[in-house]
């Protein structure tokens, strides 16, 4: 390696970030979109070189580059490592971020900001590539909070409405309690561990599977008490089934955004943090299992959701949140590689899709409503046809030992992983799992349906401008769909087949006797053929619900009556979230504030005391200045000289 | 060493420029004005020059007192003027040079009524500051502890709001009972040890009964300076009705005189009994961290809102002097600084619409991020610093707060962390309501964005931020070896570790 490949993979997006950032209007919206976008070029193609050098001819890369806090034993520093899991992080991160910078040229063409959307961009990528690079808790506590940070700064992009206002401080509250357990977490390794180095906590992890500590005043298993700390911080930023509420208010952010960050990579953070921790995980059996169980639920829950919304994003969003659910049930099942897998695959598939609906929106002078869509496919044909296969790899569709779309690969290897686990939760897994394919199938061609085909629900002016978006807009979509097709087929030696032990070297870590990647491969042929089942079965529901019998999906919701209204409220998280807390805390701090501190403190303390010296002083003496606390501060000097002197005498 | 008295220098040459604007400013009018101003922001910046010399002569190996000055003052009564600093006053010397000059340029633009006297006393408050931290004499500290109040009166009741009278007066009732206990406590120290020198007090041992009761003398002042819940009502007030600059002083150095109170007179000359208080006191700041934090959530009025963020970043100070170990005692420090630069830096952005509109009421901004682009990139990111967001100075000290806090028992850091969630939300909150949705009113549309000086004071704050955000250790380097052997010496004497 001749050039410093990964400082230019992680700090290209910064620069950019600050010049663009910093130079605003002086630079002009074309400078900015050049500038953004040839940097994050630059260090995509760097992480590619990066990948082919320490995942394919595995070396490991470590970079120290500034101490940051230290305090006692502690000793944390700004550092760059690099093996295979970060290399195949920075080629996602930087692969789909330059994409989606080159698509915001054409979809952000008309915005009035668009430096400072570009610059927020690049600022995303550079605190996720810091997140992904990270060789300790804290740095990557920090990018965790830097693309918390930036994603509410982008969700609130169009800051002038209100629904973005509180969508962003929504996201950014969420995952400020997922972080509170993150941080209670690293408090808790460096209790244990006396460092927060991953190498540390690494090598002592195996000698303290035993050890209890305590916490809150509980005596508890060390290692599952700081694993399901550092989880809750996982469940936040992932929008896992309980800090999930954010996701879909998130898709108030432009569309671009919503790929980048709400799909492909800031979301995913979460299963990387416990793919990246699995030395430390794989010695808490108990967390895995919790992890799995909620992956699994979230997975079901997310899906179901899916089924009933109209908003085209917020399909998508919910399809988001349902594909992390496998991928956390995966990690759960100690298949790291197959996680990852489908986080790598999905990253692809997912911003396709976004990108897609954008392009969609885009065409359709901003509707989001698929209720007001519909007969459009012939008018966009490209952007019909990148939908397609963005569906086809998400519902999994393929053939075992011939050929599929990336999601067949990844999904398939997660479930297979879940039932060859032999756990009560990998089977619990495998079954909600498998409910859930069927329901991605559904409304993914639900979606289809509803946007592209039957007759136009639009309005005449609304149609008579749609048209296929700009060259810009649609070329960036073309290797993601690459991915999309090939990816599963190309990397699966990596990820779930002969080659994943060289490929990973020490990145991923598994106790011999769970490696159910490994078993996946010898389980029963009927569980291989489900998931497809699964997904024919959903399409060919959906087909019938939306394009033939198109008076069905009504009468279904109205027979299913309050089960239906639940699903369609999201099972009312947001109300009970919203009267548990927000209005607790507003009531309480009001309360805290008029009856703690005036009707309390105040009453009773100096108000008291001063009310008695002003009704004294009123008595003794005419007030001459109206200020009392000439009197008082005389007072004091007073009390002063008279000790003072009687000190000095006595 | 210098062959020159740095400390008695710097100590003075506020005083000196306040004695010039006196004698050599005469009468009224704009010229006179300016001169006042200029006077006061050279003599000020000058003297944040010389204090850095302090840094350069000060070897922070030495964990002990340096640049030490010793005259006899009072042979009679054993009371002498000694002055010196060690690696952990010697910070507090430096930001109260720092905040002075910064203070002088927001009053340039915020103070038009009485100018030059603004500055005698913005100069005249700075001698008494630098005063508090290098004094070594306990007559001597003691007369520029209290003696802080005269100026900071004065800047509250004369250049203060509408209900200034009632601050002022709360104000005082507060520190009046700190003071008087306080005064006896020293006395009554005195007399033990026969010395009015600090540094003999420093591990001399008080009779246990007696270490009790000076305890909670000196706890009495602090707790109100400070301030801990539920000594701090008086904050709010006494923020909202200053002057800008008046709060950027109280926030940004007087709340610390607290802090370092606590450090250097109760756990140095008093360990035992700390140790012993320790549970009260972190209760206390438990508290502080939630109460205030929820309250803040309920404030219409900016400043007032940001003076109980105050309260509960104070209380990760206090929380980490008394969690008595390296993580919780640096992370003290390191909250302290950080919020020294942020809380002046946020007040000094609540001034900068209070200039131009007179009202310090949230609702009555909206959308300033439309129109006061540059405005709102500021105020970001010291909102961001206020929430402890990772490289930014905030986070540093309050995530080393916190880690002292879990080695000493896992519940502090379990409710001190929840404090971090609900900072984020009311600041979040406020910046919300100032700079998004739509611009609807006409006077705030009308205001202009960020201008020159305005700049002036932000810059130096904003880099310090990230600085210390991002590569604490120069700051930490200097006080980490005393702060090292502070606490060493404090379990010593306590007997056995605590927590």
């Amino acid at each position: 390696m001749t050039l410093p490949l990964d400082l230019i993979a992680v700090f290209a997006p910064l620069l950019g970030a600050i010049i663009v950032g910093l130079g605003n209007r002086a630079l002009g919206d074309r400078a900015a979109q050049i500038i953004t976008c040839a940097l994050m070029l630059c260090a995509a193609t760097a992480s590619v070189m990066l990948f082919n050098y320490v995942a394919l001819e595995h070396h490991v890369l470590d970079r120290m580059l500034l101490p940051w806090i230290q305090s006692g034993t502690l000793n944390v520093s700004w550092a760059l490592h690099i093996d295979t899991l970060t290399a195949v992080m920075l080629v996602v991160v930087n692969g789909v971020s330059s994409m989606v910078h080159i698509y915001s040229v054409g979809y952000m063409s008309h915005d009035k900001s668009i430096p400072r959307f570009m610059a927020y961009l690049s600022l995303f990528s550079f605190f996720m590539l810091m997140l992904v690079t990270s060789s300790n808790l804290l740095q990557m506590f920090f990018g965790w909070e830097g693309v918390g940070v930036a994603s509410y700064l982008l969700i609130n992009f169009w800051f002038h409405k209100t629904s973005a206002n509180n969508a962003s401080i929504k996201a950014f509250l969420v995952n400020r309690v997922g972080d509170f357990g993150f941080m209670l977490g690293i408090f808790g390794c460096y209790l244990l561990f006396d460092s927060i180095q991953f190498t540390d906590i690494f090598a002592r992890a195996p000698q303290l599977a035993d050890t209890q500590i305590i916490f809150l005043g509980h005596n508890l298993p060390a290692l599952t008490t700081v694993c399901l700390l550092l989880f809750v911080g996982a469940m936040g930023k992932s929008a896992q089934l309980g800090l999930h509420t954010w996701l879909p208010d998130a898709m108030e952010g432009p569309t671009p955004v919503s790929a980048l960050i709400h799909a492909a990579t800031m979301v995913t953070a979460g299963v990387f943090m416990v793919s990246r921790l699995s030395p430390l995980f794989e010695y808490a059996p108990s967390a895995l299992a919790v992890v799995a169980v909620v992956g699994a639920l979230t997975c079901i829950v997310a899906a179901s959701i899916g089924l009933t919304q109209f908003d085209i994003k917020r399909v998508i969003a919910y399809s988001t949140m349902s594909q992390l659910g496998y991928m956390f049930f995966a990690a759960g099942v100690s298949a790291y590689s197959a996680a990852v897998f489908h986080l790598m695959t999905h990253a692809f598939f997912k911003a396709l899709l976004f990108l897609g609906a954008g392009s969609v929106i885009h065409a359709m002078s901003g509707e989001q409503d698929m209720r007001k869509m519909g007969g459009i496919w012939k008018i966009i044909p490209k952007t019909y046809t990148l939908m397609w296969i963005g569906s086809l790899a998400l519902a999994g569709i393929g053939i075992d030992g011939v050929f599929g779309f990336a999601g067949f690969y990844s999904k398939d290897l997660i479930l297979e992983s879940a039932i060859a686990s032999g756990t009560w939760y990998g089977q619990l897994a495998y079954v909600l799992g498998l409910a859930a394919a069927f329901m991605t199938a559904f409304y993914s061609w639900r979606l289809i349906i509803m946007t592209f085909h039957g007759k136009s629900r639009a309005d005449h002016h609304t149609l008579d401008h749609a048209h296929e978006s700009p060259l810009v807009i649609l070329l960036p979509l073309v290797p993601l769909a690459l991915g999309a097709v090939f990816a599963g087929y190309c990397a699966w030696n990596w990820f779930g087949g002969e080659g994943r032990a060289v490929f990973w070297g020490h990145a991923l870590f598994v106790v011999p006797e769970r490696d159910t990647v490994a078993a996946a491969e010898h389980v029963d042929e009927i569980y291989k053929w489900l998931p497809l089942l699964m997904g024919v079965s959903g399409i060919t529901l959906a087909y019938v619900f939306y394009a033939v019998k198109t008076d069905w999906p009504a009468k279904c919701a109205s027979s299913l009556g309050a089960a239906y209204r639940a699903v369609y409220n999201k099972y009312y998280f947001d109300e009970a979230y919203d009267y548990l807390f927000v209005r607790t805390a507003r009531k309480l701090g009001d309360f805290l504030w008029k009856r703690g501190d005036d009707g309390f403190i105040d009453r009773f303390g100096p108000d008291g005391v001063a009310g008695a010296v002003v009704r004294l002083a009123q008595r003794a003496s005419a007030i001459e200045t109206g200020y009392v606390y000439h009197y008082a501060f005389a007072m004091v000097i007073g009390v002063a000289v008279f000790i003072s002197w009687f000190w000095l005498k006595g | 060493m210098p062959n020159w008295p740095i400390l008695s220098v710097i100590t003075f040459l506020p005083l000196v420029g306040a004695l010039l604007i006196m004698l050599c400013v005469r009468g009224e009018g704009k010229l006179q004005e300016k001169a006042a101003q200029q006077i006061a922001l050279w003599v000020s910046l000058a003297t944040f020059v010389i204090s850095l010399l302090t840094l350069k002569y000060f070897d922070p190996a030495n964990t002990g007192f340096q640049l030490v000055e010793n005259l006899v003052w009072i042979p009679a009564y054993k009371i002498a003027y000694i002055k010196g600093v060690d690696g952990i006053s010697v910070w507090f010397v430096i930001i109260s040079t720092f905040l002075t000059p910064i203070c002088v340029l927001s009053a340039i633009g915020g103070v038009h009524k009485r100018v030059k006297e603004f500055m005698i006393a913005l100069l005249l408050l700075e001698s008494m500051m630098v005063g508090v931290f290098t004094s070594l004499d306990f007559v001597l500290f003691y007369l520029f502890f209290e003696g802080i109040l005269i100026p900071m009166f004065l800047i509250i009741g004369i250049w203060g709001g509408e209900k200034r009278t009632y601050a002022a007066y709360k104000f005082f009732l507060y520190t009046f009972l700190g003071s008087v206990l306080m005064l006896v406590a020293i006395f009554a120290m005195v007399q033990h040890v026969g010395t009015t020198d600090m540094r003999a007090m420093i591990g001399a041992g008080f009779p246990k009964e007696m270490a009790v009761w000076l305890w909670l003398a000196f706890f009495a002042s602090f707790a109100v300076k400070t301030p801990m819940w539920p000594f701090h009502t008086w904050l709010p007030y006494a923020h909202v009705e200053a002057p800008t600059a008046g709060s950027v002083i109280l926030a940004g150095v007087l709340l610390k005189m607290g802090g370092y109170g606590f450090i250097r007179i109760a756990v140095q000359m008093l360990p035992e009994a700390s140790v012993k208080f320790a549970p009260l006191v972190i209760g206390l700041s438990l508290i502080a961290i939630i109460y205030t934090s929820l309250v803040a959530l309920a404030q219409s009025d900016m400043k007032k809102l940001i003076a109980y963020s105050s309260v509960a970043h104070m209380g990760y100070v206090t929380l980490g002097i008394f969690s008595f170990n390296q993580p919780g005692l640096d992370g003290a420090m390191m909250v302290m600084l950080s919020h020294t630069f942020v809380s002046a830096a946020l007040f000094l952005c609540v001034g900068v619409v209070y200039d131009r509109l007179h009202t310090r009421d949230i609702a009555r901004y909206g959308g300033m991020a439309h129109n006061m682009p540059k405005y709102a990139l500021v105020f970001m990111l010291f909102m961001l610093a206020s929430v402890g967001l990772p490289g930014t100075s905030g986070f540093v000290g309050e995530f080393l707060s916190m880690q002292g806090a879990y080695l000493a028992n896992s519940w502090y850091a379990f409710i001190a962390a929840t404090g971090v969630v609900l900072g984020a939300a009311y600041m979040l909150w406020l910046y919300r309501r100032l700079f998004y949705g739509d611009l609807t009113k006409d006077d705030v549309r009308a205001m202009p964005d960020l201008n020159a000086r305005e700049y002036a004071m932000f810059l130096p704050l904003l880099a310090l931020v990230l600085w210390i955000g991002i590569y604490p250790a120069p700051f930490r380097n200097v006080f980490a070896p005393t702060a090292e052997k502070i606490l060493s010496d404090t379990l010593k004497l306590a007997g056995g570790s605590h927590g």
